[in-house]
């Protein structure tokens, strides 16, 4: 098997004993996971998220049928487009509508306890709070020891403090802002480019994991001289300390036999900022270097936010923001919406749809990339203008290598917002049984898609 | 309610809460709109600060911002070094991205990419031509390790990084991985390098490390060691890590005695570096890194004098002003009337003023028919407290309320309906018509009432803070009242808010809280007020203030480590 090579060529690269202590921690990565690998083995299976601000107009979005071949309202309707793979993008999309977070008396925090109730499956006691980890992070703990990364993290309007994934209170995953920092460092230097002939290790990559071990020994001498604050903030670090070893590792095996694995093109220059074109436009470059990141099983979880919750998205030449729009804009009367502040729901949903078209764009196994993928796409409220909480827009869009039916409409009936995010734990494989607290305790997967 | 620990990420507009306010008010008033005019009553009392009762509040690990990251760099590894920007967020909180700094923590991805800064720097400090100005040895053999060589290098990069002397621990493994290093990539230099990365991405080169320990001329408390108070010291009045001989000062234990200290700071209130510290600390508190962040953007067509090289001079142009104006030891309440600056001729374009220099930076006084005086009428204020789109009176104001009063301006309510404010298309056509179109409405005229007078006094400064008569065909009313006192324009608004009694106090308290990077405790509060005396006695002179913080017992003692607080859901 290939992977014995690759440790034997270790041994002969590297200069002598002094800097074989790495090896040894091959063994223990491989023998978990060489063998989901290699080839003709079943492919990974990839979760990520994806985020638009201040929702939608219920009575434009929800479609009325359930079940397969449901209708498309108009705000859905980017959902309509064709695949280059064969079929539509809504062959691949389930769309949650009814679902709730339920605030058990709590203040509707605007935006922000939509947000943490959907991502969390509880709700923050006091604003601007994180209650619990987002569902990436969950999924990334159990799943992210795998990948050279972790999770990747990506922020479409420019803002390098805003970004939805969060282990903690106080530890947030920071977002790449800008296309080219996100290809730099995947698929710089560090990456192994499958193509590339005879994989040889760069013999760094081993005096690396001598340096961290060098800083987990300060770890007791400085633990001892802080209180139980920073005792917390150390074990992240140390933790941090532990996954980039992790990284390492993986960097030390070798490219994955992986078919579809591509080094990604780079990416023009970035043009970075809140203008409705700019976002879009980033959202792309992003969706597609992380295409590329997942088909070389550099990462299984990712992030993208393409708004914030408090959507400060615009068009050029106008004074007003998104989110300002959907409180100040009257309801017309005619129609019966705020057509400018719903223009942002359109180009949000053609941006989501940007993402799906481009998962399936790279060809793997018998079908897509996206076939192997769960994404969820979800926004903080339901209609903005007044915070809503009830209903908030859920969908997933790929096949799960085949674990859940993509395409079917899910009436909730306010049913809590956190059956969703239980059921896609489930189906990466987590073993949970429920999830939230209160009345967003979920205990009942979504049987309507999975398979 | 308390938000010490909100994430800076989740929050839109930044909010810092004074601690003051909420233990004078009972709990059903927290958050009641017109709070802010109880903490208005509260600043008036006075004591002498040598009798005040302090309990300082604890200490924690303090993160090094992005500036003092790439500032202690280039102090320690040459100023040829360029540091990756965007290594991880700092955090803000309270309003400080100093009270951000005692949370943050380092997650995978961060770690990853200070691993990967460290891998760079240590590179180039370490290239072939500045290696030897650094190393300060010549090993044996440049293809093999050499302990001699490395140690005594090693221990000297390791004090000034970890801003100590290191352990004999923590100095063998550096050398270790030195040698190691040497051997397996057959060169000295890259030994060092890794080593050099060993102490780049260590927790405690990462973390300012605040200790307490027993104070021996007062055994009820405890102080910050000699060496803690080191770098509490550097960083609050450099922005950097501490130099050799402050080093060595607080080896020597002369950060732990009074008359030492006292000598070590009129050294380092003296140096050219205050005026780094100056700017640190009022970028901080003005959220500037805003400028940097490319985030105050406005719209190309709106606003075609906006460029982002313009408004990063802005910014410049209001740093340079505070910083010559405190530097003269003037009286910080005239930075808020002072018809004195800088321009360059790209921000004359903005001002509309003719600019005689032909390139880079001159002094400049504002001419008395300009309309312009004070900080308040500069592009920087107005164009960062501003839309995208448009001039934003109640963003203004609550900055003024907010972070040069320490006032609070409570949220608005959930269930707003803004569609009267903000249709600029309809009758209401300057902005003054359309806030006082919503004053009629019980929920949202509380706190416009604190905010919008300012802020519309503001109004003839656009988006990008360029002059304006009217908005929409309409002349702009700049009139208004700061608590009681009139006025008819910005420059009046600069007036009277200089001569407002919480100006000063709040620049106390905000001085302070980024002194200890966490909001003041109850027992401060008396040190607080004296300081507040005595900045107001000495002709409110920046440097008596610095004096008497880092002097005092607020400053330089502390109840112990901070212990976890329980944050967020029951769970």
């Amino acid at each position: 098997m290939k992977r014995f090579d690759r440790r034997t060529l270790l041994r002969g690269t590297l200069a002598g004993g002094a800097v074989a202590m790495g090896v040894p921690l091959l063994d223990c990565f491989l023998n978990d996971n060489g063998s989901a690998l290699a080839q003709g083995a079943p492919l990974p299976l990839r979760f990520g998220a994806w985020m638009w601000g201040c929702g939608m107009n219920p009575d434009r979005w929800n479609p009325q049928n359930v079940g397969v071949d449901y209708d498309l309202p108009i705000e859905l309707r980017a959902l309509d487009r064709e695949l280059s793979s064969g079929g539509k993008v809504r062959d691949y999309v389930s769309v949650f509508s009814g679902f709730d977070v339920k605030l058990d008396g709590r203040p509707n925090f605007p935006h922000t306890a939509g947000l943490m109730g959907t991502l969390t499956a509880n709700l923050p006691v006091e604003d601007y709070t994180v209650p619990a980890p987002t569902l990436d992070t969950i999924i990334a703990a159990e799943v992210g020891g795998l990948t050279r990364f972790r999770s990747l993290e990506m922020s479409c309007t420019g803002n390098p403090n805003q970004a939805y994934s969060f282990e903690s209170q106080g530890v947030a995953n920071a977002p790449e802002i800008s296309p080219t920092a996100l290809y730099t460092r995947v698929f710089g230097p560090d990456f192994a480019d499958p193509n590339a002939g005879p994989f040889l290790p760069e013999p760094r990559l081993m005096l690396r994991q001598s340096v961290l071990s060098a800083v987990k020994e300060d770890r007791e001498r400085l633990l001892q001289r802080v209180g139980t604050h920073d005792r917390q903030r150390l074990d992240q670090y140390f933790t941090s300390v532990r996954q980039l070893e992790q990284q390492i590792d993986v960097l030390l095996a070798g490219p994955p036999d992986l078919e579809s694995c591509r080094k990604a093109p780079a990416p023009g220059a970035d043009d970075l900022g809140t203008e409705i074109g700019q976002a879009t436009k980033t959202n792309q470059l992003m969706a597609e270097l992380v295409s590329f990141a997942l088909a070389c099983d550099q990462t299984r979880v990712f992030s993208i936010m393409f708004s914030d919750r408090i959507s400060n998205l615009r068009q050029a030449g106008s004074s007003s923001l998104h989110h300002q729009l959907t409180h100040d804009e009257p309801l017309d009367p005619e129609i019966g919406y705020q057509p400018e502040a719903s223009e942002f729901i359109l180009v949000s949903m053609e941006a989501w749809a940007d993402v799906i078209e481009r998962l399936a764009a790279i060809p793997e196994g018998d079908g897509t990339l996206l076939d192997n993928c769960l994404v969820l796409g979800h926004s903080d409220v339901s209609f903005a203008k007044v915070h809503g909480i009830t209903g908030v827009p859920m969908m997933i869009a790929g096949g799960a290598s085949g674990a859940i039916k993509p395409g079917v409409h899910v009436a909730g009936a306010t049913a809590p917002t956190s059956r969703v995010g239980l059921t896609i734990q489930q189906v990466m494989g987590l073993t949970v049984e429920s999830w939230g607290t209160r009345s967003m305790e979920a205990r009942q997967p979504i049987s309507e898609i999975l398979v | 309610m308390s938000n010490a620990n909100v994430p800076s990420r989740l929050v839109g507009l930044h909010v810092p809460r004074s601690s003051l306010l909420s233990q004078l008010l009972p709990p059903s008033f927290r958050g009641a709109c017109f709070a802010a005019l109880v903490a208005l009553v509260a600043a008036g009392c006075t004591s002498s600060s040598s009798s005040v009762e302090v309990e300082a509040g604890p200490v924690a690990l303090r993160r090094l911002t992005a500036e003092q990251y790439e500032r202690s760099i280039h102090d320690v590894l040459g100023s040829h070094v360029t540091v990756p920007s965007r290594i991880d967020p700092d955090d803000r909180r309270d309003g400080l991205l100093a009270v951000g700094s005692t949370f943050a923590g380092v997650t995978p991805s961060g770690l990853e990419k200070y691993e990967a800064a460290a891998a760079t720097i240590a590179e180039q400090a370490l290239a072939a031509e500045h290696r030897d100005a650094l190393v300060q040895c010549q090993p044996t053999s440049l293809t093999g390790a050499d302990d001699a060589c490395a140690r005594p290098f090693l221990e000297r990069m390791g004090r000034q990084l970890f801003r100590r002397p290191l352990t004999s621990e923590e100095l063998e493994a550096r050398v270790a991985i030195a040698n190691e290093s040497a051997r397996g990539l057959a060169s000295f230099h890259g030994g060092l390098e890794l080593a050099l990365v060993s102490l780049l991405v260590s927790p405690e080169f990462l973390f300012r490390v605040e200790e307490a320990e027993d104070d021996t001329s007062n055994p009820s408390r405890q102080r910050l060691t000699s060496l803690s108070m080191a770098s509490r010291l550097s960083y609050l009045l450099w922005n950097t890590t501490p130099d050799d001989d402050l080093l060595a000062a607080a080896e020597r234990g002369d950060l732990v005695d009074d008359e030492a200290l006292a000598v070590e700071l009129e050294r380092l209130l003296a140096s050219p570096k205050l005026e780094t510290g100056l700017r640190a600390i009022f970028s901080d508190l003005y959220d500037f890194r805003q400028f940097d962040d490319g985030l105050v953007r406005k719209d190309a067509a709106l606003f075609p004098a906006y460029t982002q090289p313009m408004i990063e001079e802005a910014k410049e142009q209001t740093l340079r002003t505070i910083v010559a104006h405190l530097a003269q030891d003037l009286d910080y309440r005239e930075l808020f009337t002072t018809q004195e600056s800088f321009l360059t001729r790209r921000l004359g374009v903005v001002y509309q003023l003719p600019v005689p220099s032909p390139s880079g930076w001159a002094p400049y006084r504002f001419p008395d028919d300009s309309g312009r005086a004070g900080l308040l009428s500069h592009i920087s204020f107005n164009a960062l407290h501003a839309h995208p789109g448009r001039s934003s009176a109640t963003l203004r104001g609550n900055f003024v309320r907010e972070v040069l009063l320490c006032q609070e301006v409570p949220a608005p309510p959930a269930n707003i309906d803004f569609s009267i404010v903000e249709d600029t298309a309809g009758e209401l056509r300057t902005a003054r018509q359309r806030l006082e179109a919503h004053v009629s409405n019980e929920a949202c005229s509380g706190c416009h009432s604190l905010t919008d007078p300012i802020g519309l006094a503001l109004e003839n400064f656009d988006a990008i803070g360029m002059y304006r008569q009217e908005e929409n065909g309409a002349p702009i009313d700049s009139s208004g009242e700061l608590d009681g006192v009139p006025y008819s324009d910005a420059i009046g608004l600069g007036t009277a808010l200089s001569q407002h009694p919480s100006l000063g106090p709040c620049l106390v308290r905000n001085l302070y809280r980024y002194a200890v990077g966490r909001d003041a405790e109850r027992g401060e509060e008396a040190l607080l007020e004296a300081l507040g005396d005595r900045f107001a006695e000495s002709g409110y002179r920046i440097s008596e203030l610095l004096r008497d913080v880092l002097l005092s017992e607020g400053f330089r003692t502390t109840s112990g480590p901070r212990e976890a607080d329980a944050t967020g859901d029951e769970s």
